[in-house]
């Protein structure tokens, strides 16, 4: 287990590194030179030859790839081409925003999924799985932008329960700023609760056809116990990598998600630097985001061992 | 349920079961509804899209107008024809290089073992790490939006994702014993892959065919709702969203039909890919 570990851990270390550098050369390559860009067009070759040697830009590509790559570890991201502040502030700015945003709705997804797995598992078969499948098959095509649009449509515009986007702070209390998220969460939310809980049932009904199952059922423990001790509990490998998945997914849907609600988040702020041809902000954000999805991987691979006894004691 | 496949199946039984499986017949119906309703609008669409009607505009649903029209007057069954033909496009073609590319790379790796093979699978984790959407909007965003480079970037997702499945597949076949016999008979490992282990993953392929269409199209959508897929003046089920957003509180029917045309289709090549799966191997749990 423990070289399992680290062998996951080098894969995450080398994908970063690699990832870094598809950003970088990514960027490298799109046309405009970076310091014409913060002076205007009116700025003279001299001016603009100026600003080129203090960021930088003259420098050989791969001393300039290392430069940004050591100031990526030590979370300096460089200054943004338009706003001329840190990068670094401006993603802690939008963070406070997105980060709870993908927590609340994977949190969500999870409440709702499990359970209606745990559901349809039991009634396999009978009418209760078969219309929890149905609704289901209708969240995975769901289109979760769509999806926001028919809440806010439902919940803000109709019954004006919650506003219909935008984002006080955190500043102004707890609970308008939980109420400006609860919309996006669910929308999020319940597109990813369909394929969870679809895996979810899944999982539970390979479980289900063990020995170990009948022997439970047979000894007189109540199925409800049987669910929740013995089958969740074995299920849960497969349930855990998906919900590594969705995270992903999360991450990026906050993008889209973040842009129907007008929500001050790290996707508005990707939209904003690519109208504005700001694309240090941009490769920050994705860097950011590909490391947040490495962390998690390596969090569910850790979480293997906690569920399961078997993979710990494994050399 | 199905009962368990025979042996060896013709090809008559094959479409019989296939008729009798519920999902794959929706499916299928969907399906062909939505390519007929993008194959007729290359002739024929109700009204012209590129007439800017304003005397028309954000009429709710009539007998003349089924799906209302847009704030430029224009017939919003009209577009939603139109959008289905962008929409199928992008992302037949994010399939097509997907498959194109992954599966000779999977069944490659599957044949080849060793090095070739951990360095396929650790490319995959690589693709994985990024979230194929950001990837998507980063490369709209150095390259221009356009449909092209969006089909570029969803295709380059599908990729992986083809590849592991072609490389599963195809290592569950060379094990076989007619494997074992088309070696002995001198074949080379390329021409086995093609004869032997192809066909026998063509179903798995087409099965994944059909997950990775749908979520095509559900990433074009997103793409263009975000204004960096298809361009307008085309229409396109994304960007009709995004117009409609904004004009909610007056006509809502403008946000109810695209996102109608793409749940339907969504749905609709699920439902296919369910039952194919289904029908090639009925023991097959439902896949999530």
């Amino acid at each position: 287990m423990t070289i399992y570990l680290l062998k996951r851990l080098l894969i995450g270390i080398a994908t970063l590194v690699v990832a870094s550098l598809v950003v970088f050369l990514m960027l490298e390559v799109v046309p405009g030179d970076p310091a014409r860009l913060m002076l205007g067009m009116n700025a003279s070759d001299a001016q603009v030859e100026l600003l080129r040697e203090q960021m930088g830009l003259n420098q050989p590509l791969a001393l300039r790839y290392l430069d940004w790559a050591s100031g990526l570890l030590q979370l300096d991201f460089g200054k943004s081409y338009t706003y001329s502040v840190p990068v670094i502030d401006l993603i802690r700015e939008r963070l406070v925003v997105s980060f709870p945003l993908a927590v609340i709705a994977l949190t969500l997804s999870t409440l709702i999924a499990i359970p209606v797995g745990l559901f349809a598992a039991a009634r396999r078969g009978k009418a209760g799985d078969t219309a929890a499948m149905a609704v289901a098959q209708v969240g995975v095509a769901m289109p979760n932008f769509w999806f926001a649009l028919l809440l806010v449509y439902v919940f803000a515009v109709w019954l004006r329960l919650v506003p219909a986007g935008g984002f006080p702070g955190w500043g102004n209390g707890i609970w308008p700023a939980l109420k400006a998220l609860i919309l996006p969460a669910l929308a999020l939310a319940l597109p990813q609760a369909a394929i969870l809980a679809r895996v979810t049932r899944a999982a539970l009904i390979e479980v289900l056809n063990e020995d170990y199952i009948r022997t439970a059922r047979a000894k007189g423990m109540p199925m409800r116990a049987v669910m929740w001790r013995h089958a969740l509990r074995n299920a849960m490998i497969p349930v855990l990598t998906i919900m590594g998945l969705q995270f992903a997914f999360l991450l990026a849907g906050t993008i889209i998600i973040e842009n129907v609600f007008y929500l001050p988040g790290l996707g508005r702020l990707v939209f904003q630097a690519i109208t504005q041809r700001d694309l240090i902000v941009v490769e920050s954000v994705v860097m950011l985001l590909v490391a947040a999805v490495v962390l998690v991987n390596l969090a569910v691979d850790l979480s293997y061992a906690l569920v399961d006894p078997r993979l710990r004691a494994r050399q | 349920m199905n009962e368990t496949t025979p042996r060896s199946e013709g090809f008559g039984e094959l479409v019989g079961r296939a008729f009798g499986n519920r999902s794959f017949v929706i499916g299928l119906v969907i399906t062909l509804v939505v390519a007929a309703m993008a194959a007729v609008s290359f002739f024929w669409t109700p009204f012209d899209v590129t007439r800017l009607v304003v005397a028309d505009r954000m009429q709710p649903p009539s007998a003349e107008h089924w799906f209302g029209t847009d704030h430029f007057g224009r017939d919003v069954l009209s577009m939603i024809m139109i959008g289905a033909r962008n929409s199928i496009a992008v992302a037949l073609v994010a399939v097509v290089i997907g498959m194109g590319i992954g599966v000779p790379l999977g069944c490659w790796a599957a044949a080849r073992g060793g090095w070739v093979d951990e360095a396929l699978m650790r490319f995959n984790d690589l693709v994985f790490a990024f979230p194929a959407l950001l990837s998507a909007i980063m490369i709209t965003a150095v390259f221009g939006p356009s449909a092209i480079n969006a089909i570029i970037a969803i295709g380059i997702f599908n990729i992986p994702v083809f590849a592991r499945v072609a490389r599963a597949g195809a290592l569950s076949i060379w094990p076989r014993e007619y494997i074992l016999a088309a070696r002995a008979a001198g074949k080379n490992k390329t021409r086995i892959t093609v004869e032997h282990i192809l066909p026998n993953i063509a179903n798995l392929l087409l099965v994944q065919g059909t997950i990775q269409f749908a979520l095509g199209i559900l990433a074009e959508a997103a793409l263009s709702y975000v204004g960096l897929g298809t361009q307008p003046p085309m229409p396109s089920w994304g960007r009709m969203l995004f117009d409609a957003q904004t004009l909610m509180m007056v006509s809502p029917w403008l946000a109810l039909f695209p996102g109608c045309a793409i749940l339907i289709t969504v749905l609709g090549l699920n439902l296919l890919g369910d039952g194919i799966s289904d029908i090639f191997d009925p023991r097959s749990r439902r896949r999530p």
